[in-house]
């Protein structure tokens, strides 16, 4: 990247005949080596998910069917009447992120577009942190927050079980609101300052400016940083673990008991399923759908939010 | 309208303009008010979060001992001394793996990696790790280190399952500091003819110290609040001694976990004091980032 260092610069070539210390350029080659290394082990994790998720997924597969893991409506591969329909897990994790992203698309967006349109700039640096610091707090703290303060509490308003899908997708859904805000946050600043200008020019109202303007210019953005939402929801674990309960079900009831993916794979994990066992197997088989899942989200995401970045530029 | 204005004279068309920018701008400051909400929504459930644990956990944070003994099968005895013990040697490992590999991927993207299909490949690769599930992480170390390498569920293979955790957000924050760096700098010491290597060591990686150990404490703050990956490679809930590197192990948020699903009424308070320790210690640890970037930055 460096022009002025690379190896046809005439001017270096000639301070290096000058160098009477050829050591030097054999360490600066190992140095390259050596940080090279460094930038492959993120490579080198990847691959590792890849091969060892796949490889017990496959052994999966060769003792469950295709049709018996994506057709069959039931999971229970616990229990002496054994199904291995993943449809259940699936509706548990889609059922929370659903709810958690009705809390945090809005709260998230508000969020954004107070900070970049309304807020001074002095009370914007203390409220931006502030919100962040959401993201901050363990998970498994949202988890006793849900079971132990949420879940009561509703109970005074609406009957619900006591782990329920509700509680815990209301507090994933705050946990992913700065997530939501934050990205939301500079694809609305990102928007040049001229199309708002030229929008209060013509008379619009401050609020028309930004619902019929700024918010499709920064759509892109705004639309990237829901997707990574939903990514985190479907990811998330502690929160679902404590405070929705271990009940794969197929509802869309959210007052009851349901199990996400993430939460089955903690719940088998632990030591108590034997390598090589199929139980054992079953962790990897969620987790790879769990890995598919957030793969095609983040791409999709970065995806979207690179499609559109220049046009304003 | 359109024919009205062109009948009226024009105080009236002004008058009749007025009223709609006057309702116009109504609904503007409803919305406003509606975005602060939303804002505020978040700050407050923060608060009221905080408020419950203290009041559920602090009496029993406060308890003589809980920091220092080992857990007892009596919500209101023992303490959490191994699981704190856990924390700090899984947070001390993880700094000690991804500072010189985070650093120095930085470092290579940054300073030494030629534009090709192949860096692209790399630089893509990280932003989608920083987006894999702990949970994920947790199915790779159990693979990896616990098998592939034989650790078994020891402190070790959660830490370095931890360490892989963050090491992208590391390697994302370490070239943000590094490219914060001004290239007069870097030209400044190579028309001195200092060698590249040096250039980096000596000036380039001093001046990005602060905002690369800002982002170490950050990704390790989160590390040491993850469970879901520690849970599959093994850690346990409930352990009377102090872990070593090689032994079975715990974790703050796993102790936690364990507190919380024990249907026993007082574990609760249990698991709120813990939370209040795991919570101090996440503070204590931004804190220090705070102090080094007011303390170290050469701005």
């Amino acid at each position: 990247m460096q022009n002025i260092n690379s190896q046809e610069d005439p001017y270096l070539l000639s301070r290096q005949s000058l160098d009477k210390n050829p050591s030097e350029d054999i360490s600066e080659k190992i140095v390259a080596v050596i940080l090279f290394a460094c930038a492959l082990v993120s490579v080198l994790t990847t691959f590792g998910i890849v091969v060892i998720i796949f490889q017990e997924t496959f052994g999966f597969f060769q003792e469950v069917s295709f049709a018996q893991f994506f057709l069959d409506t039931k999971w229970t591969p616990l229990f002496a009447d054994r199904h291995f329909g993943v449809w259940p897990l699936i509706n548990g994790t889609f059922l929370t992120t659903a709810i958690a992203m009705a809390v945090a698309i809005p709260l998230g967006l508000s969020s954004a577009i107070y900070l970049s349109e309304y807020a001074q700039p002095k009370v914007a640096a203390v409220l931006r942190p502030a919100v962040e610091l959401l993201a901050g707090i363990p998970t498994v703290v949202y988890g006793y927050f849900a079971l132990l303060f949420v879940t009561p509490l509703l109970r005074h308003i609406i009957p619900l079980e006591i782990f329920n899908a509700l509680s815990a997708g209301l507090m994933m859904g705050v946990m992913i609101t700065p997530t939501v805000g934050s990205i939301s946050l500079d694809a609305i600043k990102a928007v040049p300052r001229s199309l708002r200008e030229g929008s209060y020019a013509l008379g619009i109202t401050k609020l028309e400016t930004i619902f019929k303007v700024v918010l499709p210019a920064a759509l892109s953005g705004i639309i990237a940083s829901i997707i990574l939402g939903i990514s985190r929801a479907v990811g998330e674990t502690m929160t679902v673990l404590i405070a929705a309960g271990l009940q794969p079900k197929l509802t869309v009831n959210f007052a009851e008991s349901i199990e996400t993916m993430t939460a089955y794979m903690a719940q088998i994990s632990g030591g108590d399923s034997p390598r090589g066992s199929l139980n054992f197997k079953t962790l990897y088989a969620v987790g790879a759908v769990l890995f598919v899942i957030t793969l095609a989200l983040n791409i999709v995401s970065y995806w979207v939010a690179n499609r559109f970045k220049e046009k304003y530029d | 309208m359109a024919t009205s204005y062109q009948q009226d004279d024009s105080l009236d068309s002004a008058a009749e303009f007025t009223d709609n920018v006057e309702s116009r701008e109504t609904l503007g400051k409803v919305f406003e008010v509606i975005f602060l909400l939303g804002l505020l929504i978040g700050l407050f459930i923060l608060v009221l979060l905080l408020f419950d644990i203290f009041r559920d956990g602090l009496g029993r944070f406060l308890t003589p001992g809980f920091l220092t003994e080992t857990p007892s099968r009596f919500p209101d005895q023992g303490g959490i001394r191994p699981a704190i013990i856990s924390s700090v040697l899984l947070g001390t490992v993880v700094i000690l793996v991804t500072v010189p590999i985070g650093v120095g991927a930085a470092l290579y993207l940054e300073e030494y990696a030629p534009k090709a299909w192949w860096t692209a490949i790399i630089e893509i690769n990280i932003s989608n790790l920083a987006g894999v599930p702990s949970i994920v992480y947790g199915l790779l170390g159990l693979g990896v280190f616990n098998y592939l390498l034989g650790f078994g569920p020891a402190l070790i293979s959660g830490a370095l399952t931890l360490s892989l955790l963050s090491l992208p957000v590391i390697i994302v924050t370490a070239r943000e500091a590094i490219r914060a760096v001004p290239d007069s700098l870097r030209n400044a010491s190579y028309g001195l003819g200092v060698t590249k290597w040096r250039t980096i060591s000596s000036h380039v990686l001093p001046y990005a110290i602060p905002g690369i150990l800002t982002g170490v404490i950050i990704s390790v703050s989160r590390a040491i609040g993850d469970a879901a990956s520690l849970i599959v490679v093994g850690a346990v809930g409930f352990l009377t001694f102090d872990p070593g590197l090689f032994q079975r192990f715990m974790a703050l948020p796993i102790q936690i976990y364990s507190y919380i699903t024990r249907p026993e009424p007082g574990f609760a308070d249990a698991a709120a004091a813990t939370i209040i320790a795991l919570l101090l210690l996440i503070l204590v640890l931004n804190g220090v980032a705070i102090y080094i970037r007011q303390r170290f930055s050469i701005r």
